[in-house]
């Protein structure tokens, strides 16, 4: 039996798919937090809907299941009602760029001090495969079965422009990295989002013939290059590829210190 | 070389998704009939704990081991 401490041990065996990826992120992330010793009763973990949604069911802190892609506004509620807390917000790729699109850039651009995970698996998993925004052009899913039309966004670059001033990507097979970013992230003032690359081996891998859960693992491998070695490498190289590692970090005031200045001046503003 | 942890796997949580056994770079672990794995050659692991970090079942662990225990 598993006795990690940041978890609800008893809840475990989990509900996902063997070699699905978001036991490996559930895993790192745990690894971030025993690192970094946080205290339970101030940490909130707040996911939408999906598959990846639903890891706060299994960790031990105060956890929120909320409406689908809404999990950055309930987010953004708990932090301006007690900004001591540190929040997690875990979301899917379907949920934190086609359902609440707006709501992450909304709050990217604000600058709120909630750490965002979206974890990215090409497809809407739990629904039955559909597309999503992060569907790489030409691969296959339930409704694109010739194959994705759209181009996919760069969901780093999106909150960068949007304003977020921590953005980070992984990957599950670079476990390690994985949990080193996270811990990073934490230390971001503002809001920080860590996109990571997943795995969904029956929604995404069977349907577009990469088969096995490692062969599934090693394509996300392939797909990824570190930011460091991308600075090296040649335009062409670099095509069809997506850059790991720490890529924005820039400071800036957050949003819930700007609030309580409001507050300080509108109460001065009442008392005369 | 010498044993510096005691594997354990938990049959419980493990899925047999086979990540260990294809990940593993000295060739550990075998595959029992459902895909589970086996520690068959714990002697040639070099305690990457690739397969601890990547399980995502929580199904590997790695203890240490006390000094003198082998």
């Amino acid at each position: 039996m598993s006795d990690k401490k940041y978890l609800r041990n008893d809840k475990l065996p989990h509900i996902w798919c063997p070699g699905c990826g978001n036991g490996i992120v559930l895993s790192a992330l745990e690894r971030a937090l025993e690192q970094a010793n946080v205290d339970k009763d101030k940490t909130v973990i707040v996911s939408g809907i999906g598959c990846s949604s639903r890891m706060p069911t299994y960790m031990d802190f105060n956890t929120l299941h909320t409406t689908h892609g809404r999990a950055l506004a309930f987010a953004t509620g708990v932090k301006l009602a007690n900004p001591e807390l540190t929040v997690f917000v875990i979301m899917g790729d379907g949920d934190a760029t086609a359902i609440g699109g707006n709501h992450l850039i909304h709050a990217c651009r604000r600058n709120i001090g909630l750490n965002a995970i979206v974890v990215n698996n090409n497809i809407y998993g739990m629904t039955g495969g559909q597309y999503s925004p992060l569907t790489p052009t030409g691969m296959k899913a339930t409704t694109a079965p010739y194959g994705m039309v759209e181009r996919n966004f760069d969901l780093c670059e999106l909150a960068h422009a949007a304003g977020a001033t921590y953005v980070a990507r992984g990957t599950v097979f670079h476990a390690k990295p994985l949990t080193d970013l996270i811990l990073e992230s934490m230390d971001n003032d503002g809001f920080s989002m860590v996109e990571v690359l997943s795995t969904c081996p029956i929604g995404f891998g069977r349907r577009n013939k990469i088969r096995g859960n490692y062969e599934l693992m090693e394509w996300v491998k392939n797909r990824a290059v570190n930011v460091k070695a991308a600075a090296k490498m040649s335009e062409e190289d670099l095509r069809g590829k997506l850059l790991i590692g720490r890529l924005y970090s820039e400071p800036a005031e957050e949003y819930t210190k700007c609030y309580d200045k409001i507050i300080e001046i509108a109460g001065k503003e009442a008392k005369r | 070389m010498p044993a510096k942890y005691q594997k354990e796997i938990d049959t419980r949580l493990c899925k047999g998704c086979g990540i260990c056994v294809d990940l593993c770079p000295k060739e550990v672990y075998d595959r029992d009939a459902l895909g589970k794995p086996i520690i068959a050659r714990d002697e040639n692991c070099v305690y990457c704990k690739q397969c601890m970090l990547h399980c995502p079942d929580f199904a590997i662990e790695f203890i240490p081991l006390k000094e003198g225990e082998a």
